[in-house]
């Protein structure tokens, strides 16, 4: 049997309402779990893309693309593995400015981590990470030794190593 | 009936005859653009039913009712399953209307079906106005959401500007590439709102291409495959006759000498009495094509989908056999099959393509092996389902007496069941479009409202339907709208007061434990005589031929129930779980 591996999808899509619920169903009716999903702008003025993280095996994978790709409002649909992209996710923590003066070892945490202090005021501070999955788990971790008012973490975001031929797509449409 | 001011009657007019685009803006409501941007799309008859968020709309249709016929099912399901049934007989796309909320989910079966079934339909539904959504209002649902999973496209419309270009995208989409259903929610407020109104066709969208190139290698090396082929066997299906074609398929499977087999969809592409058409595949199919799939060297999948009900158990389906498929949806390529070589594009342009590439060829031996099996399921199932010797009537000579006394032109509306496998594996199929039945989805209530769309879109065919008496009961009351508009279809159901495929489930799997399959059914004569409808219930063979004659000369609709065995059960038969070479005759 096919292994399972983790893919990133990235879609092309028109920006219509209703286009999430069309995509989440074709996993949701397979039973597959979006590990994470983000929607932003691409490239190419009024695309908007989709990044989701799925756990799947590629037969799996190759299939619920085509499922995508016949989506009306979908322009293209592609999926990567982790070897083939360069992928980031990112995350808030808001934590108690006290801890910054009393506690020592934060500082050498934040300043390790490669991590960015967003904004700081009386009562807490803002403190922004970007990096690989792993990166931010360890300093969620350390952190969480001191205590978190509040974590968020995005959805990843990624760009492949290869081309991506969307453009030509859609130029081969306006003539 | 209102007339119309000459003035208005040559605008619409205008749209109508001029099907590509209205250059003259006029300034109109949202509803009478509705009702414009149908005609526009050529549609001369829609199914719906009305209530308060659609009423603007049926007021509309009201002072057009020259010119596009709204038919009054009873239930909004009737709706859908007659403009699937208007659509599957004449190839264009079927129209279906309803009000908000319940009006709006009871179209949801039927979409369902059109949806598995790909058949082109544009439903239209009133919503709650722009205002009140998302604030729980009185018949307020989000059927864009209900209906996503089972659409091939959906939108919602909040101002009257939008909806000539969203009917025109809805049209559009349906029709083009692999048919299937679209949704579009108007809220009241856009159907009351007036703008300046210009209908133009689409004709084209960026993010969607409803055929896929053909790749010339792929074509030579399917050619080469069945050029090279000892044991060619093909499995044809409904992408034929949505391809429109017939006569393309036909020159290819002349040409190359191919035995022919078909899904349940597929059904009536080729005359039934084509030589080459080996009869039908799947679950209770016929034994020569089941048994062979699993000994040709080169399958030929034609606009087929390897539904599990076509393959059963894929683990032992064709592994021998080189896998061609030829398909318009790329989704479907290696979804259930893994093919050797996929042929992508439309049918019609797929075959006329291949056909100079193939070598004639007659395979005479090969041919004689189908022939071998048929007369084997001939001698243990076929003699007696069509000439039986006991006293109860069975559904096959049922269909048998249709077949002769309809010349096999008949248009046969199937529901779902045993009845439905009988009138599939018996029915003669001498013109395309000829099976009408829910073949995906298996919705029971399909035929009685399909038959009445199928009538109405083509009046000249002769329409029988066939249904179990379960079934039947499922949207007996469509028979009011058959009433209503006199539409001549002929009704046909098989009783056997059993939910017969069920039973017969349960007494070969559940020793016969027949678990709520025994229906007491009312006296269907009486209530077809309700509706004014003439009908007739036979229970003796000698009284067959006679009362099918009847139905048949009769003018305008009839209704007959013949009741036949009780516990018969349909063979051949392919366990579940079973490889299709396992198929069981008794």
């Amino acid at each position: 049997m096919d292994k399972v591996k983790q893919y990133t999808v990235t879609i092309y899509t028109e920006n219509n309402v209703g286009l999430l619920n069309r995509i989440s169903a074709i996993f949701q009716r397979r039973h597959i779990n979006i590990e994470s999903i983000n929607s932003s702008i691409s490239e190419i003025e009024n695309v908007s893309k989709w990044t989701i993280v799925v756990k799947l095996t590629e037969d799996q994978m190759k299939k619920i693309i085509g499922q995508i790709e016949k989506q009306v409002e979908v322009i293209k649909a592609y999926y990567h593995t982790e070897e083939e992209t360069i992928y980031q996710e990112s995350c808030l923590f808001k934590i108690k400015s006290d801890l910054l003066f009393e506690e020592r070892q934060i500082q050498n945490i934040i300043k390790e981590s490669n991590a960015r202090i967003v904004t700081v005021n009386k009562e807490f501070f803002v403190l922004e990470k970007s990096g690989r999955r792993s990166e931010i788990e360890l300093l969620h971790r350390e952190l969480s030794a001191f205590g978190i008012l509040q974590f968020t973490r995005s959805g990843r975001i990624a760009v492949t190593k290869t081309p991506m031929e969307i453009t030509k797509m859609l130029e081969a449409f306006q003539h | 009936m209102r007339f119309l001011p000459a003035q208005e009657f040559m605008e619409t007019k205008t749209i109508k005859n001029n099907e590509q685009s209205t250059s003259k803006t006029i300034r109109i409501s949202g509803s009478e653009a509705v009702v414009r941007s149908l005609m526009a799309e050529g549609v001369d008859v829609l199914y719906g039913y009305p209530g308060g968020a659609i009423m603007p709309v049926y007021d509309e249709l009201y002072k057009f009712q020259n010119e596009i016929h709204h038919v009054l099912t009873r239930h909004e399901q009737g709706a859908t399953h007659a403009a699937q049934g208007y659509a599957r007989i004449s190839g264009k796309v079927g129209v279906a209307m309803a009000t908000s909320g319940p009006g709006a989910t009871n179209l949801i079966t039927g979409i369902a079906d059109a949806q598995i079934d790909s058949t082109p339909m544009v439903c239209i539904t009133g919503q709650v106005g722009s205002h009140l959504l998302g604030s729980d209002a009185f018949q307020e649902t989000d059927i864009v959401g209900i209906s996503t999973p089972v659409t091939k496209w959906n939108h919602q419309v909040t101002k009257a500007s939008e909806i000539p270009e969203v009917i025109a995208k809805a049209f559009y989409i349906a029709k083009s590439g692999r048919p299937g259903p679209v949704l579009i929610d108007i809220t009241k407020d856009a159907q009351f709102e007036e703008f300046d109104f210009k209908y133009e066709k689409c004709t084209g969208i960026r993010s969607y291409k409803p055929i896929p190139e053909t790749n010339p290698t792929d074509l030579q090396a399917a050619a080469d495959l069945i050029n090279n082929a000892k044991k060619p066997l093909v499995v044809w299906g409904q992408g034929v006759i949505l391809g429109e074609a017939e006569a393309e398929f036909k020159a290819v499977i002349e040409k190359a000498g191919l035995p022919s087999a078909w899904t349940i969809l597929g059904a009536s592409a080729i005359p039934s009495t084509h030589p080459l058409n080996v009869g039908m595949v799947g679950m209770h199919g016929n034994y020569a094509p089941n048994v062979l799939t699993n000994e040709c060297d080169v399958l030929i999948a034609i606009g087929m989908r390897f539904d599990d009900r076509v393959t059963s158990n894929l683990n032992y389906y064709a592994k021998q056999a080189k896998i061609i498929h030829f398909e318009i949806d790329p989704a479907e390529v290696d979804k259930n099959v893994k093919t050797d070589v996929a042929v992508l594009g439309n049918s019609k342009e797929t075959l006329a393509a291949i056909l100079p590439l193939l070598k004639e060829n007659s395979h005479t031996e090969w041919h004689q092996k189908f022939k071998d099996l048929y007369q084997v399921e001939f001698d243990k199932v076929i003699k007696n389902d069509l000439h039986p010797t006991k006293d109860g009537l069975t559904m096959g000579e049922v269909l048998k007496e249709i077949n002769a006394q309809t010349k096999g032109e008949a248009a046969i509306v199937s529901d779902v069941g045993q009845h439905q496998m009988i009138a599939c594996r018996y029915a003669d199929f001498n013109v395309s479009k000829s099976n009408i039945t829910s073949g995906g989805l298996g919705t029971m209530g399909f035929a009685l409202p399909a038959a009445i769309g199928a009538k109405m879109g083509a009046p000249n065919r002769e329409v029988v339907a066939i249904i179990g008496d379960g079934g039947y009961q499922m949207t007996i009351q469509e028979l009011g709208t058959i009433f209503q508009t006199k539409v001549p279809v002929k009704i046909v159901v098989l009783n056997n007061n059993f939910l017969g495929m069920v039973r017969q489930w349960q007494q070969l799997f559940f020793d016969k434990r027949y678990a709520s399959t025994e229906m007491v059914n009312p006296d269907f004569v009486t209530i077809a005589k309700g509706y004014h409808i003439n009908a007739k219930s036979v229970s003796k063979r000698e009284d067959l031929a006679n009362t099918i004659r009847e139905m048949i000369d009769h003018k305008g609709p009839f209704f007959l129930e013949v009741n036949v065995e009780k516990e018969d059960n349909v063979f051949p038969m392919i366990q579940t779980g079973a490889s299709v070479s396992d198929i069981r005759l008794e």
